[in-house]
């Protein structure tokens, strides 16, 4: 398949945005259908995309380019890390458009029309090559959240939404203005060219900090990560599923495509910023989800620690720990969407998110509670699952960098067993105290094909990581390079010494026969 | 010959003057004939637009009555916005004031004259065309606003709107004597000559009282006290006319007499429209928190608005006209529609509803209304991929382009503020649960006019950016 021939990526566009428009007008038996064919489509144009991606060909492949909206380019192009970034959003869709099948019967048109409109959002954002083009996508985004939150969600949730959208709005104005700049500095919006510009040092500081300032909040790292667990809470299942999944991935993408490349320097001089803030977020919200009642809210502080290990992965300025970062944040869209799919699971049968009203539900529901545990195990970071490999990559590239740094970042592998294994023992073993959730019913089949599937890459992801990180080796070497002028001393202090030199030789002196002697 | 090349440089002038004074005889002769009267005005609308179309991408500039007015790009694209805003509101007024019994003739008529007295303004370029374009358009301005005199509030926002007005009209002739007294002339070029040499402090004096007067044409903070309360009284079409075409006229005429008698001195109102560009944007939001009726916010929000284009008339760069230019087009579009979703809100007795908790719940009972409303809303905002992104990004822009960027990152932190209150509105809307108030629209024309003017904010408005440029672009050229 010849990539020039067929504007794929155009197509993936369009699916959802014409069946978004379809669900509007048209009853709620039929919404549903329309939404999870469209997914399922844009699902198998990612295999597609997937397969005929080639590892070791040009740097961006699929580009398209027309000049439609005068200085707004319709430049669309992905290398391996978009690639990854869009499969997992096209996977996770037709989960969510499944999640939400019987969970939402009110304005189920509406509903679809929003989730659909998401997708397109949210893959134009990893495919986007133009500036521009990429902060539309990035802020239309808030437009459908907000009213997935507001119309869908659970008691507070107009405070939510207000606080998701201005929070979001915030950060991202001020990059819009440094996007401007940059533009006007360049010549050009073309993403691949500016990721070659070197801009000027002192400029630098202040573009980094305004994508800073959007990125951070998006990502979320601490402090401004509150907005996160409000709207966990209050946003319907699906919608969880994919703030957790794909739309804290959209910081990490950011980091990785604009604020590393294109300002390495500045990038340098605030890895202390970025390390000391994801050090307090790792050990703070895991602490903060250690005491959390509500599971919804425990699980969306474990995003925030877990996001936390992203950003010192993606600012170690090595290839370990850049890899470890991305596989963190495909691992986490994988973990934390099937966490919170398990978490709708039983608040579709009880209608209630507190931990202390479930226990013992491994006796009554066998299946449930094994893939429960699967996940529990791979956001705990046990080898064999998605999560350890990720964890240990962006640990092991840390290490190089500050040793200190990686101490405390892996403390949060400790504190997320102890929060975790707290959380399943409590749902899922001791005596059956509620009589209601001891009734509950296993899953059914329906529930299976949510559930499954993300069990299936996560192992897989575990066992063979290698078909993930194919794909992004040759990008993030490239970014490597870019910025290898400006990366970090280590801290370990290495010492480049010969092993046989006398000061490390271990002179073993001949024994003497004392025992017979002494007698 | 000298005269009639000069009659010919003013024809869409000269059309609307005789059509109205046609329809005010023809009026006179027929009873009830508003609506007649309307779709007339319309068409005579529709003609001097079509004359201003040919001419917008083309660069030529011929100077008419001695210098008194222009006739240019510039001119021609201000034109053709305020005739088509004029038009929309005539379309749409109809109905709202056949309920309030005051349907008459003159409605239309009066319009028609304001878009005399606009079409001067654009093109002035002497301070006495100015004042005479702008006393036209704003005497029709006064009987419109208390159009519906049966109504209290119609006839207190007339009054209002007059006493100000005078006022500022006071400010701004007191500054065209001074600036006459100090610079030797009326006329742009001349006193753009004089200012070439230097500059005293008279004639800071007279820019400082012209600025001020046109602030308040156009409702800039800390001029702005009398839009809310205008906005308020006034019949909601008539509103929507204020919101849109005299704003045009205003904006442009700032522009081109900043430009054309005081672009040599730039640092001399630079500062001062900064000050109001930002007070205007922050005022305008802050203020608009707390409004319980709509008409009130749609008043905030221009405000607001205006704010955000003044910040391309402080980069006093071809740019940053370029980008006003865009912005009032997209501003047009958005607040007429806003209007028109307002107009809508008519409850099962028919009367017009405008408050916040009539709007409860409306996209459960009137889906493709509330979507509608909320399109202009998020387009108000900046949001994208709604078509008002387009107007805030060309006016940042050019000001990040002319390096004020101290001024754009403090006016876009500000427009956060004001996508709280356009949020509001979307989530009483979506939200909160039916109030059941609202009946289903039986007026047809509004909901084509609203549909139309929002596709044309949905993301579809951004084919339109090519286009749009060249002719802002051209637009831009002739005040340099």
């Amino acid at each position: 398949m010849n990539a020039a021939d067929i504007p794929v990526l155009s197509i993936m566009l369009a699916i959802p945005m014409v069946a978004a428009a379809l669900c509007l007008f048209v009853r709620a038996e039929l919404a549903r259908p329309i939404a999870l064919g469209a997914t399922l489509a844009n699902f198998i144009l990612g295999v597609v995309l997937w397969i005929s991606y080639d590892p070791a060909g040009a740097q961006w492949q699929f580009t398209e380019s027309a000049q439609l909206f005068g200085p707004i380019g319709w430049k669309l192009g992905i290398d391996g890390i978009s690639l990854t970034l869009i499969m997992l959003s096209v996977f996770l869709m037709p989960i969510c458009i499944g999640a939400s099948w019987n969970s939402i019967q009110k304005r189920v048109g509406e509903y679809m029309a929003a989730f659909l409109l998401m997708e397109t959002l949210m893959i134009g954002v990893f495919a986007a090559q133009d500036l521009l083009l990429f902060y539309i996508f990035f802020e239309a985004g808030l437009i459908p959240m907000y009213l997935i939150i507001g119309i869908w969600g659970g008691q507070d949730r107009i405070y939510a939404s207000y606080k998701f959208f201005l929070y979001t709005l915030l950060g991202s104005v001020v990059m819009l203005i440094a996007m401007l700049w940059m533009i006007q500095f360049a010549g050009t919006a073309d993403i691949p060219t500016l990721l070659n510009t070197d801009f000027p040092v002192q400029a630098q500081t202040l573009l980094w900090l305004a994508f800073f300032a959007s990125f951070a909040v998006k990502m979320p790292m601490w402090p401004v990560h509150t907005w996160l667990p409000d709207a966990h809470v209050q946003a319907p299942t699906a919608g969880s599923v994919i703030l957790a999944g794909v739309l804290l991935k959209m910081g990490g993408y950011g980091f990785l495509r604009f604020s590393l490349p294109m300002f390495p320097e500045a990038s340098a001089n605030f890895i202390p910023l970025v390390f000391g803030l994801s050090m307090v977020a790792v050990v703070y919200t895991s602490l903060v989800a250690l005491v959390q009642q509500d599971m919804k809210k425990l699980i969306a502080y474990s995003s925030v620690a877990h996001m936390a290990i992203v950003t010192v992965g993606l600012f170690t300025f090595n290839q370990q720990g850049i890899e470890g970062a991305i596989i963190v944040m495909l691992s986490h869209g994988l973990v934390s969407g099937a966490l919170f799919l398990c978490v709708g699971v039983i608040y579709d049968r009880l209608h209630t998110r507190e931990i202390s009203r479930y226990g013992g539900i491994s006796v009554n529901m066998p299946k449930y509670a094994l893939l429960f545990m699967l996940f529990t195990m791979a956001s705990v970071g046990l080898p064999g699952t998605s999560g350890f490999v990720g964890e240990f990559l962006s640990l092991a590239g840390a290490y190089k960098v500050s040793t200190w740094a990686t101490l405390i970042a892996t403390t949060g592998i400790i504190l997320g067993a102890g929060y975790m294994l707290y959380l399943y023992r409590r749902i899922a073993f001791g005596p059956q105290v509620n009589a209601d959730a001891a009734a509950m019913q296993d899953i059914d089949g329906r529930e299976m094909w949510l559930l499954a599937p993300i069990a299936v890459v996560v192992l897989w992801m575990g066992l063979y990581p290698e078909t993930f990180l194919a794909p992004i080796r040759r990008d993030v070497a490239t970014i490597v390079e870019r910025i290898e002028r400006a990366a970090p001393a280590g801290d370990s202090k290495l010492m480049a010494v010969d092993p046989t030199t006398a000061r490390f030789r271990v002179v073993h002196e001949p024994k003497k026969d004392v025992a017979e002697g002494s007698h | 010959m000298e005269l009639t090349a000069s009659l010919s440089l003013v024809r869409p002038e000269i059309i609307l003057s005789f059509s109205a004074l046609a329809l005010l005889l023809l009026a006179a002769w027929m009873d009830q004939a508003g609506r007649f009267i309307s779709i007339l005005a319309v068409v005579a609308l529709g003609a001097a637009a079509a004359l201003t179309v040919s001419s917008l991408g083309s660069g030529a500039s011929a100077s008419a009555f001695d210098g008194l007015m222009v006739n240019d790009a510039f001119g021609n694209f201000s034109k053709l916005l305020i005739y088509i805003a004029a038009a929309v509101s005539l379309t749409i007024a109809p109905r709202f004031l056949e309920k309030a019994g005051a349907m008459r003739a003159e409605y239309p008529v009066l319009i028609v004259l304001s878009c005399v007295g606009m079409g001067i303004m654009v093109s002035a370029t002497d301070l006495v065309s100015l004042y005479i374009g702008l006393e036209l358009q704003s005497l029709s301005a006064y009987v419109l606003a208390s159009f519906v005199r049966s109504d209290g509030r119609s006839a207190e926002a007339g009054l209002k709107y007059f006493v100000l007005g005078a006022l500022a009209s006071g400010m701004l002739l007191f500054g065209a004597s001074l600036v006459y007294g100090f610079a030797g002339s009326t006329n742009f070029a001349a006193i753009g000559l004089a200012m070439d040499k230097e500059v005293g402090l008279g004639l800071i004096f007279g820019i400082v009282f012209i600025l001020s007067g046109l602030a308040f044409k156009i409702s800039a903070a800390p001029f702005h006290m009398w839009t809310p309360d205008v906005y308020e009284g006034a019949p909601t079409p008539v509103t929507a006319f204020f919101a849109s075409a005299p704003k045009v006229a205003a904006i442009a005429l700032l522009m081109r007499v900043v430009l054309e008698a005081f672009g040599s001195q730039v640092l001399v109102w630079q500062q001062i429209i900064i000050a109001v560009a930002l007070m205007s944007i922050i005022i305008g939001a802050v203020g608009a928190i707390g409004q319980q009726n709509l008409k009130r916010l749609m008043a905030y929000s221009s405000i607001n608005n205006v704010g955000f284009i003044l910040i391309g008339l402080a980069t006093g760069t071809e740019q940053g006209i370029a980008a006003m230019l865009v912005y009032l087009t997209i501003y047009v579009a958005m607040t007429l529609g806003g209007f028109v979703c307002l107009m809508q809100l008519k409850d099962k007795d028919g009367n017009y509803r405008e408050e916040f908790a009539d709007i409860a719940g409306l996209s459960k009972t009137r889906p493709a209304l509330a979507a509608a409303f909320a399109i202009f809303m998020f387009s108000l905002a900046g949001i994208p991929p709604l078509f008002g992104f387009w107007g805030k990004l060309v006016v940042f822009n050019a000001a990040v382009a002319a390096g004020l960027l101290p001024l754009a990152v403090i006016g876009i932190s500000a427009s956060v503020i004001g996508a709280f209150y356009y949020l509001k509105v979307v989530k009483v809307m979506y939200f909160d649960d039916a109030a059941d108030v609202i009946a289903e629209s039986d007026d047809k024309v509004l909901v084509w006019t609203g549909g139309i003017l929002a596709a044309a904010n949905s993301p579809l408005g951004y084919f339109a950016i090519p286009a749009l440029g060249v002719w802002t672009a051209v637009a831009a050229k002739a005040l340099f």
